[in-house]
């Protein structure tokens, strides 16, 4: 039954990735906002998602520091308030999960948000339990995604996952790697196993999966989300140093970070990148990117001759 | 962990050094006024190890004994661990610690401080003070706030430096059993400070090789 829904939404995306999906969500803020934001349609149901999402790595896992725990909340509701729904987290991330729990009943978003959380767990048997216990930190009725983080023990947990998917407990499966690490487990994975999400590290010095991951995922219908946009950060900061390009202004980037996360997302195969921040300064920059002209193909091979030149 | 090789600190560091300082100023409000205690302790220790009293090493290890343990709880359980999973299995490192300081010391009176110390011993007193009177003053001298100072008794680094201080001043053989947690944490510890490029980063792990040089060369005595 999985593979024909496999097949099915393959045939789903000869449609959709045809055509540039874009949304109009909340135009009251900034120049760049004042045009649509944009969206891509998650590939294995058609679902809308932004392109900018949010990450929660390091940034939210404040413990229970309560002015911390504010901050971050602040973080949200301008995530939101941007047109934001994609948040990701994970039980390794220490108290990020609780973090967003938190800012999710404060800013009363439980239903507003698209939960992607992950599995992190030797023991198969105890995925299930694990999963629960993130879902209370949330607080919400539900995971939207959830995915095995960096492959630990996938051959337990995809068969529970897609258990609780076909249960209703959860809506999309995924597995997650970051910087470069296995690559060639991760295509076994995308090859035979009917995911709906997969996470992997991409950014315009980290372009490895252009060769065989992205495209892979649009020939199977696999939704791809960016993990470490900014490699922590320090990509901003070595960019920093250099002025922006003029023609940077051509697709509406008025900085690095947007010119790094426009890049990211209009690679077709791309649905979203999810730059952590415990900014709002920085998360509303991060979603000017998802507004204004995206770069085409020609655009992104300047950019990256532009980038590799510096 | 798959390709574990391709991991550097940074990538294992959880948390923002934002967070990291914030946590000793929330623990050290939370505790407070048991810093006093634990400064009390400290002063203690130093006036009996310099005394000839009969319980003299029996005191010692007990107090360092409870430092450990409230470390164990306090510190690592109840704070650490709500920014890192891990300091659970530091948890219990500190508490082992607390229990092979309480039985060699305490149980089974297997310390012994010469009188005088020895020239090793005495560097060993040097670093105890270092620990007690020196060492947290490095935060707020790197303009961190004195909020989040670091004490011994309280704060896991300098209790580890301070314990290895004592632990030299010890003339019987070298207590090596009783040095591998601290020299541990001190790795532990430089690591974390190193992953957020904290300039006093190398500062436990060199003591902790000054530590171990002195006692080797003291174990070859």
């Amino acid at each position: 039954m999985q593979r024909a829904s496999h097949r099915g939404r393959r045939e789903f995306l000869g449609l959709t990735f045809a055509t540039t999906a874009a949304m109009i969500v909340d135009s009251s803020r900034g120049t760049a906002q004042s045009a649509p934001l944009h969206a891509k349609p998650v590939p294995s149901s058609g679902e809308m998602l932004p392109v900018i999402g949010l990450g929660s790595w390091i940034t939210f896992n404040v413990g229970n520091d309560p002015a911390a725990r504010d901050d971050c909340a602040d973080v949200m509701r301008s995530f939101f308030d941007a047109g934001g729904r994609l948040i990701d987290s994970s039980p390794m991330y220490g108290s990020s999960q609780a973090v967003i729990g938190y800012g999710l009943a404060k800013l009363r978003r439980r239903t507003a948000v698209f939960s992607a959380d992950k599995v992190w767990i030797s023991v198969g048997a105890r995925g299930r339990d694990q999963v629960e216990q993130s879902r209370q930190y949330w607080g919400v009725r539900r995971f939207d995604l959830v995915q095995v983080h960096n492959l630990l023990a996938w051959q337990e947990h995809l068969p529970t996952l897609f258990a609780m998917k076909n249960a209703g407990q959860l809506r999309y499966v995924g597995v997650t790697t970051s910087e470069g690490r296995r690559h060639r487990d991760v295509e076994r994975v995308m090859g035979q196993q009917p995911i709906d999400f997969v996470q992997i590290t991409y950014n315009i010095v980290d372009r490895e999966v252009e060769a065989r991951i992205l495209p892979l995922a649009r020939e199977r219908g696999i939704g791809v989300i960016v993990n470490r946009p900014f490699r922590e950060g320090a990509l901003i900061r070595a960019m920093a140093r250099h002025p922006l390009p003029g023609f940077a202004g051509e697709i509406g980037c008025v900085n690095w970070a947007q010119f790094i996360l426009k890049f990211i997302v209009s690679h077709p195969a791309v649905t979203c990148a999810i730059p952590a921040t415990t900014s709002v300064v920085h998360v509303r920059e991060n979603m000017e990117a998802a507004h204004g002209r995206l770069p085409d193909e020609s655009m992104r091979r300047r950019m990256v001759a532009h980038v590799e030149a510096l | 962990m798959a390709e574990w090789w391709s991991y550097t600190l940074s990538d294992l560091l959880l948390f923002s050094p934002r967070t990291y300082r914030r946590l000793f100023e929330l623990y050290n409000a939370d505790i407070w006024p048991a810093q006093l205690v634990a400064l009390a302790l400290g002063a203690a220790i130093f006036a009996v190890v310099l005394r000839q009293a009969r319980w003299r090493e029996r005191g010692v290890a007990g107090m360092l004994a409870l430092c450990w343990l409230w470390i164990a709880g306090a510190f690592h359980i109840r704070h650490y661990a709500t920014i890192n999973w891990a300091a659970s299995y530091f948890a219990a490192g500190f508490a082992i610690q607390a229990l092979l300081l309480a039985r060699a010391g305490f149980f089974r009176d297997r310390l012994r401080f010469g009188a005088p110390p020895s020239p090793i011993g005495r560097a060993g007193l040097a670093i105890f003070l270092f620990a007690l009177l020196a060492q947290p003053l490095i935060g707020p001298l790197l303009g961190r706030p004195w909020r989040q100072i670091e004490l011994f008794g309280v704060a896991p680094d300098p209790t580890a430096i301070a314990t290895l201080g004592i632990l030299l001043i010890s003339t019987d053989r070298v207590a090596w059993g009783l040095m591998v947690i601290p020299i541990a944490w001190c790795m532990v510890g430089g690591a974390t400070l190193w992953a957020m490029e904290s300039p006093d980063a190398l500062l436990m792990p060199l003591v902790a090789l000054i530590v171990v040089l002195l006692a080797v060369r003291r174990a070859r005595l």
